[in-house]
């Protein structure tokens, strides 16, 4: 196909993917560094075109001829990534100083909104991660163990919790936790305390959303895997069998290696997707035990106040994260684009 | 593993069995709960005397005479017109997926019929471009939609939901072309077709499978996202799941937490349907970009 003909037949996409990703991350980047023009207003107060008198108006003209000197607002450069809504840099370091030990020094980070968010965010995706795929793997070992015609009902309903939106995923379970719901009910009772709410205390509120990433991300897991597992060559299983492999090492030695590349693959994909957690919290009206990156743009942005300097900073800050947990992928195509020319 | 050798000892089967039981209880049963309670009225789904009324319907029986009672549905549909948002998350979804499988058919058919080195890297950035959070996207939309007048309808919403669409699709579309022998078309050019006709006449008859299976993933992201439709859409073109968000703030002042309830198992229900139909598809497609890398 020659270079022009290409061109053509990619275009259309090529320029969706152009105006709306390409573009709006740089216009992050711009709002993060710029702040917006409401900082003029002070400055109109101050040159005093109604000098003495203590009313406060926003000078028109001023306002507009800064705007078409400045389209983009006024110049922050980082102010706004280090104040305290941000990395709070002063704060930090404040706390840094005046803590004794690790333990105070955490214990004041987490009344920071960023810190906050970065903790849950990262044990979310942290915890998640592993979980789901050993979780991901039992299923899909014990499903091929099964009757080839009971596969496809279990695949059926394993598929669930993955396909269903997750907002409405994590409201089923929510609901369901509530203190009059049916497993909260049956956890008080397993607890013997009948006043238990797992809504009201962070580390059951925590491990609620935990429980949720694992349950509606562990079938994605498990049909990869299971998938997976129809390829392993079924000779070298036999000469392992013949060799004396008790079962768990032919799962150990020769199963496991022969999947491992699903398992990256599944792993990679479901960081960067943990990362970016945000309708569970929503779900389970958690915002007052466990934030994320995501929830606190979704915040800024959203309500009365849209705060979009704030949101754009926290934004760039999330994309730096991504950027980290992506670059393994990138490195493997690289390499496998590499061995393959 | 069916081998004769490879038999398993009875206890064995059986605690492999129990686990599959108890994952599919696990998956399963939070479904049909709340497809059960929601025809409960509050007192009995979310229960403090005795949980057993939410399968019996004590309250609702008393209530409204009968065990089971749509009263949840009619508040949610009718009262709260969530019909409404039924309709807009219909067209958002049909545009969405027209939409981007016809411009990613073009593209990833393109990509995959040409081996020049910058083609790789137009995929790498599709890929870092899958990767970004929608979230942070929409603050960049944002200041660009208020300043142009465009924030709050359908249409802005649809055209963002392709192109976050696209980087997958691309994906998705490109691998399955690779799959279709490159001869079909070099024969149609022989024959003396452009490109595009090639495409029309030869391709497009063979692609269906792969388009399928690309679509259902397209509509599963436009019918279940959030951050973008909940930040983009004005209130009275809110789609299902920003509506059913909505419906949290209120309801749960108001003491209406079955319209909610009704709600989710009507977002529900279509998903169920389209597991039910596309399940080879959407095994296929999950498994795909697995072997592929």
């Amino acid at each position: 196909m020659k270079h022009k003909t290409l061109f053509w037949f990619f275009l259309p996409t090529g320029l969706a993917m152009l105006i709306f990703i390409a573009a709006p991350i740089v216009s992050v980047v711009m709002q993060s560094v710029f702040l917006p023009h409401e900082a003029v207003f002070v400055e109109v107060e101050n040159c005093g075109p109604f000098g003495c008198k203590t009313e406060t108006t926003i000078d028109q003209e001023a306002t507009a001829l800064l705007k078409k000197e400045a389209p983009l607002g006024r110049f922050a450069g980082l102010e706004v990534y280090f104040d305290r809504g941000h990395l709070a840099v002063s704060e930090v370091a404040e706390a840094w100083r005046t803590s004794d030990g690790l333990g105070e020094f955490f214990g004041e980070l987490r009344d920071l909104p960023f810190y906050r968010a970065m903790a849950f965010t990262l044990t979310y995706t942290f915890v998640c991660t592993p979980l789901l795929i050993i979780l991901g793997f039992a299923i899909a070992v014990a499903v091929n163990s099964l009757h080839r015609h009971l596969k496809g009902l279990v695949i059926f309903f394993s598929l669930l919790p993955m396909i269903v939106t997750p907002l409405v995923g994590s409201l089923i379970l929510f609901w369901m936790i509530d203190s009059r719901g049916i497993l909260g009910n049956f956890i008080s009772y397993l607890a013997n305390d009948p006043d238990l709410s797992l809504k009201a205390s962070t580390p059951l509120v925590w491990i609620s959303l935990i429980v949720y990433g694992i349950w509606s991300s562990a079938p994605f897991a498990f049909v990869v895997f299971y998938a997976g597992l129809q390829t392993v060559p079924q000779d070298t299983l036999e000469s392992a069998q013949i060799d004396g492999a008790t079962r768990w090492q032919q799962i150990r030695f020769v199963v496991i290696p022969y999947i491992m590349p699903l398992v990256t693959f599944v792993a990679l994909i479901q960081l960067m997707d943990n990362f970016r957690v945000l309708e569970p919290i929503i779900g389970f009206n958690a915002e007052a035990h466990a934030t994320s990156l995501s929830w606190i743009v979704l915040n800024d942005l959203g309500g009365e106040t849209r705060q979009l300097g704030a949101a754009a900073t926290t934004s760039v800050l999330t994309l730096l994260g991504v950027a980290i947990l992506l670059s393994p992928v990138l490195v493997r195509t690289w390499r496998d684009f590499r061995g393959r020319t | 593993m069916a081998a004769a050798s490879q038999r398993k000892p009875a206890t064995l089967q059986f605690f492999l069995s129990a686990f599959v039981v108890l994952w599919l209880i696990a998956a399963a049963f939070p479904f049909i709960w709340t497809l059960w309670g929601s025809f409960k009225v509050e007192l009995d789904f979310f229960s403090i005397s005795d949980w057993t009324n939410a399968i019996t319907g004590e309250r609702t029986q008393t209530t409204h005479g009968s065990p089971f009672t749509d009263a949840g549905y009619y508040g949610a549909w009718i009262q709260e017109e969530f019909w409404r948002n039924v309709l807009n998350t219909t067209l958002v979804c049909i545009f969405v997926v027209a939409t981007s499988l016809t411009i990613g058919t073009l593209g990833g058919y393109a990509l995959s019929r040409s081996g020049y080195k910058y083609v790789f890297w137009l995929l790498i950035i599709a890929l870092i471009f899958r990767a970004m959070p929608p979230i942070t996207l929409v603050s960049g939309y944002l200041p660009v939609f208020f300043d142009w007048n465009v924030w709050g309808f359908l249409p802005t919403a649809i055209i963002v939901l392709v192109a976050i669409n696209q980087p997958f699709t691309l994906w998705m579309l490109h691998s399955f072309f690779e799959g279709i022998p490159k001869e079909l078309d070099e024969s149609a050019k022989v024959d003396g077709c452009t490109q595009f006709q090639a495409f029309r006449q030869v391709i497009i008859p063979v692609m269906w499978p792969g388009v399928v299976t690309t679509g259902l993933f397209s509509f599963l992201l436009a019918y279940n996202d959030f951050a973008v439709t909940s930040m983009v859409l004005a209130e009275q073109n809110r789609t299902m799941v920003p509506a059913i968000a909505a419906f949290l703030g209120t309801t749960y002042t108001e003491g209406n937490v079955m319209f909610a309830v009704a709600a989710v198992v009507s977002a529900t229900a279509p998903l169920f349907i389209l597991v039910m139909f596309f399940q080879r598809q959407i095994v296929s497609g999950l498994t795909a970009g697995a072997v592929k890398g």
